[in-house]
C-alpha cells in the first residue's frame, strides 16, 4: 500500500474534515442557523396567530410541526452547497477532495444541522402551541430522529444539484416537494401516532418505511453524486 | 527499475452546448519535463488544465498520469497542485487554517512547521494567522502556490501563473517552478512565454479547433 493510497480510515478523516470545515464556517459566518432560527420563530408566531384561543386536532397539529419543519429545512439546508457555488470554492472541494466524501460530509453537516432545528422547532412548538400533547415520547423521538435523518439525505442531493442553477433560490423547495412528499406523509402519520400514544408496534411499519426512504435516498445520491459534483 | 511518472493525454476532445472547444489534443510529458498550453483567448487552456486536473470529463479522449503512464491507486488529489484565476481560497479561515483544511480534506496529516516553511517562502508568514478575505490578490496568488505545494505533488499545473504577482513573487514562483522542474512534471497554461522560459513540450490550442 503506498502512503496515499486512500483507505477506509483516510476516507473517513476526509469526510470529518469537510464537515469539520464547514461547521466551523457555519459557527463563524451563521448564514444558516441565523436563517433557519428565524424562519422558525415566524412560523411558529404565525401558527400561533392563527388559531388564537380554538384547537386543532391531532392530526392537524402534526402536520403543522413538519410543514414548519419542512420549510425550515428549505431555507437553511441548500447553504452547504450553495455558498461553495456562490464563493467559487467548489473547484477547490473537487481539486482535494474525492466526490463521495464530500457527499458523506456535507451529508454530516447537514444531519446536525437539520437534528438542531427540530430540537427547537419541536421545543417552541410544544411550548407555544397548546392542544400539542405527545402520549407516547419514544415513538415521537424515533420518528424525530428517523425524520431527519431522512431530511439531510433528501436536501443534502438536491442542493448539490440546484447549486449550480441560476434559480436555485425557488427550485430548492419545488424540486424537494416531490421527493420529500413519501417522507413527510410518514413522518406526519407517525407524529400523530406519538400524540395519540400509539405503542411502539403500531408505529413499527411507520419505521419501516422511514428507514427504507433513508437507504434508498443515500443509496442513489452516493451513486450518483460523482456526476452531480464533477460536471 | 523503477519506472518514471508520466502524464500523457489522448484524443482529447471537449463540446460545451454544441460547440467545439477543442479536439485531437495529446500530449506526453515525463518526470522532470515541462509541458507548455499556449492559445488565443477562448482557445481553450483553462478547460484544458481543468481536464488535466481532474476537475472536468473530457467529452472524448483520457488522462492518465502514474508510473509509466498507467494509472494508480493512488487518489489523485494527493498527487496534483494546481495554482490558478479561478481556484478560490477559504476566506472565512486563516492562511494556515486553509494550509490546515487542504491536508485533512485530502485525508492526510498536517505538517505545521511544513506549512509555516511554505508561508515563509511565499512571504506570508507574518498575516498567516489573518482571514484570507483580507489579503490582496498578490497575496492571494501566492497563497494558492503554498495550497498548491503543501502536500508536494509530482505533479504541478499552473494556469497563468504570474497574474497579480509582484516583482518579488514573480521572482518566488520563477524558483518554485525550477524545483518542480527537477522534482516532478511541471504543466505552464500561458501565452507570455517570459513566464516560463525553457519547455519540452508544447500544445498549441490555436492548432486544435
Amino acid at each position: 500500500m503506498s502512503a496515499t493510497e486512500m483507505t477506509p480510515a483516510r476516507f473517513l478523516r476526509s469526510v470529518i474534515a469537510i464537515f469539520l470545515k464547514d461547521w466551523r464556517s457555519e459557527l463563524r459566518t451563521r448564514y444558516a442557523i441565523s436563517a433557519l432560527l428565524m424562519f422558525v420563530v415566524t412560523t411558529i408566531a404565525i401558527i400561533l396567530f392563527s388559531l388564537g384561543s380554538e384547537g386543532a386536532s391531532a392530526d392537524a397539529l402534526a402536520g403543522m410541526l413538519w410543514v414548519v419543519i419542512f420549510f425550515g429545512a428549505m431555507s437553511g439546508l441548500s447553504r452547504t452547497f450553495v455558498m461553495e457555488e456562490e464563493r467559487g470554492t467548489t473547484l477547490t472541494l473537487q481539486l482535494i477532495a474525492p466526490a463521495s466524501a464530500v457527499f458523506f460530509g456535507k451529508l454530516l453537516f447537514n444531519l446536525v444541522l437539520v437534528l438542531g432545528l427540530n430540537i427547537v422547532t419541536v421545543l417552541l412548538y410544544a411550548g407555544f402551541i397548546t392542544g400539542f400533547v405527545i402520549r407516547n415520547v419514544p415513538v415521537f423521538l424515533v420518528t424525530i430522529l428517523l425524520g431527519s435523518f431522512g431530511f439531510a439525505a433528501a436536501a443534502t442531493v438536491i442542493a448539490a444539484i440546484i447549486a449550480r442553477a441560476n434559480t436555485r433560490g425557488t427550485l430548492y423547495p419545488v424540486l424537494s416537494f416531490p421527493i420529500m412528499l413519501p417522507l413527510l406523509l410518514t413522518v406526519i402519520n407517525a407524529t400523530r401516532l406519538a400524540s395519540e400514544g400509539a405503542f411502539f408496534q403500531e408505529a413499527a411499519g411507520e419505521f419501516q418505511i422511514l428507514i427504507s426512504y433513508i437507504v434508498v435516498v443515500v443509496v442513489i445520491s452516493y451513486m450518483l453524486f460523482e456526476y452531480i459534483w464533477k460536471d | 527499475m523503477e519506472e518514471t511518472l508520466t502524464l500523457s493525454g489522448d484524443g482529447l476532445r471537449k463540446v460545451f452546448n454544441r460547440r467545439t472547444v477543442f479536439e485531437n489534443v495529446s500530449f506526453t510529458a515525463g518526470s522532470g519535463s515541462v509541458l507548455l498550453i499556449t492559445g488565443r483567448n477562448g482557445s481553450g487552456k483553462s478547460t484544458l488544465v481543468k481536464i488535466i486536473s481532474r476537475v472536468l470529463s473530457p467529452t472524448a479522449g483520457s488522462v492518465r498520469f502514474g508510473p509509466g503512464g498507467r494509472e494508480t491507486d493512488d487518489p489523485w488529489q494527493t498527487r496534483i497542485g494546481l495554482v490558478s484565476p479561478y481556484l478560490q481560497m477559504f476566506e472565512e479561515f486563516t492562511a494556515r487554517e486553509n494550509l490546515s483544511i487542504a491536508m485533512r480534506v485530502r485525508g492526510l496529516p498536517f505538517d505545521g512547521a511544513r506549512a509555516d516553511g511554505l508561508l515563509e517562502r511565499v512571504a506570508l508568514f507574518p498575516r498567516r494567522n489573518d482571514p484570507v478575505r483580507t489579503y490582496s490578490s498578490g497575496m492571494k496568488q501566492r497563497m494558492k502556490y503554498a495550497f498548491a505545494l503543501l502536500h508536494a505533488p509530482h505533479l504541478l499545473i499552473l494556469d497563468e501563473p504570474m497574474s497579480n504577482l509582484d516583482e518579488e513573487g514573480v521572482g518566488i514562483v520563477r524558483r518554485i517552478m525550477e524545483e518542480q522542474r527537477s522534482n516532478g512534471i511541471l504543466v505552464v497554461a500561458t501565452n507570455d512565454l517570459t513566464d516560463i522560459g525553457h519547455f519540452d513540450t508544447q500544445v498549441d490550442l490555436n492548432e486544435r479547433h
